[in-house]
């Protein structure tokens, strides 16, 4: 007896983009981060209207090494484009060239993070603008530093280990991610360094 | 030409039967001890998710008992007032992120992907972790709390109580690490359950054709990654005022402890729906089958949980009406608090006309789900009440609010669960629950929580405050107080008739069939327990309610392989087959990993530099987790040559 099937046997074994698990997997990510980040944000300016100046009793943070950091991490979107690009088109030397690109950019944007740190102006206990001003420096740190462990670690796995096409949706996922590393610095860096400027 | 023909084949018994067994081999659960620790099956980590939350369940009553027993009498000195502190707050802490935020999450990873139809839940491996990080929360809860460091400021540890200065010791620590835990549990549930929801669903379950319950879970999950950062945020930031020396707390160098109420309120109110909101997917669920008709305002009851959900996110003010805020602020968290009960009461006329137009089977489950209408409603009423600033500032901090939040959570939670539990219970186990016990326990958890709760409402508007570990006598609380205590003692009887159900049924019940209560969800389309891949033979969906609905010769579904853990991806509104996925294989990476990440969490609590050096071992598991092995390779794209022809089709829009 025959019956009606539905036969789904050509279908592509991965895909890329939005259509793929770990697409949805990184967004659900960001979402989570870029909450917390979004509530440090109001911490922040909720702590800025409960005194009459700000910052109160310090300098704001020094210009220099946060505006380097900026412009480095902004640099570090074209590599990362680039491996994101490469994967996609399944073009496995081009994908290892431009991920080990990418962290490179990344240390050399931790060595000025470390600079930055250097020259807050302030001590995460000296008070509550401090600690404010350190916690948001360092979770978006912290951010950083996990996601050149984990691009490292993948740029690895790119060098010795079998590489199938999941792999490049790795790759194209984890430069998703470093986007937003990239976007959710922005808004911190206007209000670390130019919110004590202007306002 | 399309890359999914329905076609006429010949299909025979020979190749379902061959494919089920290549399936069942394919998707065997490991065994052994390392078996056990790798297990990456969705139904067994969702059972162990649910038998967990039901211990945490378990103790935290016991805790409640151990208060009713203290607040029988006036002046009783069965609990001291410093360990009195310490059993609130495990109750409270024990009840929200141990009990009811977890058990729905592993009713979650258990159905949802039975509901949708899939062969597994997305990301099983982070399920698993998510279990282990759960789990060995809950332990280290009742560790610190047995080594006398369990937390003693109530389940909000509002500062300055519980900051540095008040609050010296070890105690609040724990309380702080703890939301850690449990929050990296629900986050990795909400994703999972999302990803599965949203791309895991079999063909022909377009987003309107979703089971009520899958909908709710989906809002919740939502919930969950909006909300939990917020109490990480705050609990983090308590945790670093308490050891590093920061300040965002401390009113003498700029902090304010009201940030730290705007912070935990703003995920404290949303937690009560995560709580509400799954109860309310048991409800329809229940209703519908028990009605033995197809739920009435299906777009209304799913309009109204995302109503819900969004006005959850602007009520948490209301918790802090008694804070001193400015007045403009808290009319208009009164108005929203209030326009709550629109989505509300559109939920629960939607359930009235389904059991009034349908045709009522008053089996176990349908007397919870009717219990919740007793309940909740009136917790509802009283809900009205408090909304409103003067009436909350008479009653803020007394017995009328903890009336309030059992009614609401335990009828608009627990009661559909236990209805819930009953449910499934042949599909858990292959047997049938016993109906005499369930009527037993129903009736002795109804009678034993009105008879418990319902006094505490006079006792509130009489002036008794909440969290005193014991009065004075003849001010009128004793009657009352002792009538509470006999109906905790209902409550546990009722409670351990479930557990004696549970065990008898399980040896004794009778063999339960595919369907045994007549349902329309896709989990009865299956064998009772499931087989560990779930389904074969896979059908299209084509209806709402498939096993009332669909006709029995929709398209069988083949092609999925059957030789590796392989499932069907699909696209997101219209659940159009997208491309095939390898599922990840049984991994025992996630278990070692959570081992560390807890060494590192504690030790964090001692020292700072915990966290720098503590996490190593983690991100060398990490490593040994997303290593490709052999058996995760994909090896129709492997090596990647081999992939380009399945090129086009991988990229770009479906």
């Amino acid at each position: 007896m025959t019956t009606r099937v539905l036969d789904v046997s050509r279908l592509p074994s991965f895909a890329f983009g939005h259509r793929s698990i770990l697409w949805w997997a990184t967004m659900g990510m960001i979402l989570i981060e870029g909450t917390a980040f979004g509530l440090l944000a109001v911490s922040y300016i909720y702590l800025k209207w409960r005194v009459p100046e700000w910052p109160p009793g310090f300098a704001p943070p020094d210009l220099v090494w946060g505006t380097v950091t900026t412009i480095i991490i902004l640099a570090s979107a074209l590599p990362n484009e680039l491996a994101r690009r490469a994967a996609e088109r399944l073009d496995v030397p081009r994908a290892r060239l431009w991920i080990w690109v990418s962290v490179i950019f990344a240390i050399a944007f931790c060595v000025t993070r470390a600079l930055e740190f250097t020259t807050l102006n302030v001590w995460w206990d000296s008070n509550a603008y401090g600690s404010i001003v350190w916690f948001l420096l360092g979770t978006h740190t912290a951010h950083v530093v996990t996601d050149i462990l984990d691009t490292g670690v993948l740029s690895t796995m790119l060098l010795i280990a079998p590489i199938d096409a999941n792999r490049m949706v790795d790759v194209a996922e984890n430069a998703s991610y470093y986007y937003f590393v990239i976007a959710s610095w922005l808004p911190i860096y206007v209000l670390l360094y130019l919110a004590p400027r202007l306002v | 030409m399309s890359l999914t023909p329905v076609v006429q084949l010949e299909v025979t018994e020979d190749h379902i039967a061959s494919e089920s067994r290549a399936l069942s081999h394919s998707w065997a659960q490991p065994r052994g001890v390392m078996g056990f620790l790798s297990e990456v099956d969705h139904k067994r980590i969702g059972l162990r998710f649910i038998i967990t939350a039901l211990v945490f369940f378990a103790l935290g009553g016991v805790l409640a008992a151990l208060m009713r027993i203290q607040l029988a009498v006036p002046e009783n000195q069965f609990l001291g007032p410093d360990l009195y502190n310490q059993v609130f707050t495990m109750h409270g802490t024990t009840m929200m992120f141990l009990f009811a935020v977890p058990v729905f999450e592993g009713l979650a990873i258990y159905f949802i992907p039975l509901m949708v139809g899939a062969r597994t839940i997305a990301l099983p491996r982070l399920a698993a972790f998510g279990y282990w990080m759960f789990l060995a929360g809950g332990v280290f809860l009742y560790v610190s709390f047995f080594l006398n460091i369990g937390p003693d400021n109530g389940w909000f540890s509002y500062v300055p109580l519980a900051g540095p200065e008040f609050a010296p010791g070890k105690r609040s620590d724990t309380w702080a690490q703890l939301i850690t835990f449990t929050e990296v549990a629900s986050l990795v549930g909400a994703i999972v359950t999302i990803v599965t929801i949203f791309k895991y669903r079999r063909p022909g379950m377009t987003l309107d054709r979703m089971p009520m319950f899958a909908w709710a879970e989906l809002v919740t999950s939502f919930m969950i990654i909006f909300a939990m950062p917020a109490v990480m945020l705050a609990s983090t930031s308590l945790i670093l005022d308490r050891l590093v020396g920061t300040h965002f707390f401390n009113q003498a160098q700029g902090g304010d402890p009201i940030l730290y109420q705007h912070l935990f309120w703003f995920f404290g109110h949303p937690e009560v729906y995560l709580i509400f909101l799954p109860a309310q997917g048991l409800m329809s669920t229940l209703i519908q089958t028990f009605s033995s008709r197809p739920i009435v305002g299906y777009v209304a009851l799913v309009t109204a949980l995302v109503a819900t959900a969004f006005m959850g996110f602007g009520l948490w003010v209301h918790h802090m009406f008694a804070a001193g805020l400015p007045e403009i602020g808290t009319s208009f968290f009164t108005a929203a608090s209030m326009m709550i009960a629109i989505p509300s009461g559109v939920q629960i006329f939607c359930w009235i006309a389904t059991i009034w137009s349908g045709k009522v089977r008053l089996e176990v489950p349908m007397l919870f789900a009717l219990g919740y209408f007793v309940i909740f409603i009136l917790g509802g009423m009283t809900g009205i009440m408090v909304a409103s600033v003067p009436l909350d500032l008479q009653v803020h901090d007394t017995y009328f609010v903890v009336a309030h939040l059992h009614y609401v959570l335990i009828g608009g939670a627990v009661f559909p669960l236990f209805g819930a539990l009953h449910y499934w219970f042949p599909k858990f186990t292959g047997r049938m629950p016993s109906h005499r016990l369930g009527l037993i326990s129903f009736w002795l958890l109804f009678i034993g929580f009105n008879l418990t709760f319902f006094p505490m409402h006079q006792l509130g508007l009489n002036g008794m405050p909440r969290r005193v570990y014991t009065y004075l006598p003849g001010l009128g609380w004793e009657t009352l107080n002792l009538a509470a205590a006999a109906g905790a003692a209902l409550m546990a009887l009722g409670a351990l008739s479930i557990v004696i159900n549970a065990i008898v049924s399980l040896r004794r019940g009778e063999m339960a069939s595919r369907n045994p209560w007549n349902a329309a969800t896709l989990e009865w389309s299956t064998s009772s327990p499931p087989p560990p891949h779930n389904f074969y033979p896979e059908r299209v969906i084509g209806s709402r309610d498939p096993l009332w609905d669909d006709p029995p010769d929709q398209p069988i579904i083949e092609g999925i392989r059957s030789d590796r853990r392989e499932v069907l991806v699909t696209r997101l509104l219209d659940a159009e087959p997208d491309h095939r996925y390898h599922s990840p294989e049984p991994n025992v990476w996630p278990f070692i990993t959570a081992v560390f990440t807890t060494i590192m969490l504690i030790g964090s609590m001692y020292t700072p530099w915990a966290v720098v050096w503590g996490s190593i071992p983690p991100f060398i598991t990490l490593i040994a987790w997303f290593w490709p092995r052999r058996t995760d390779i994909n090896d129709e794209s492997y090596p990647v040559e081999k992939a380009r022809p399945q090129l086009n089709e991988a990229t770009g829009p479906a």
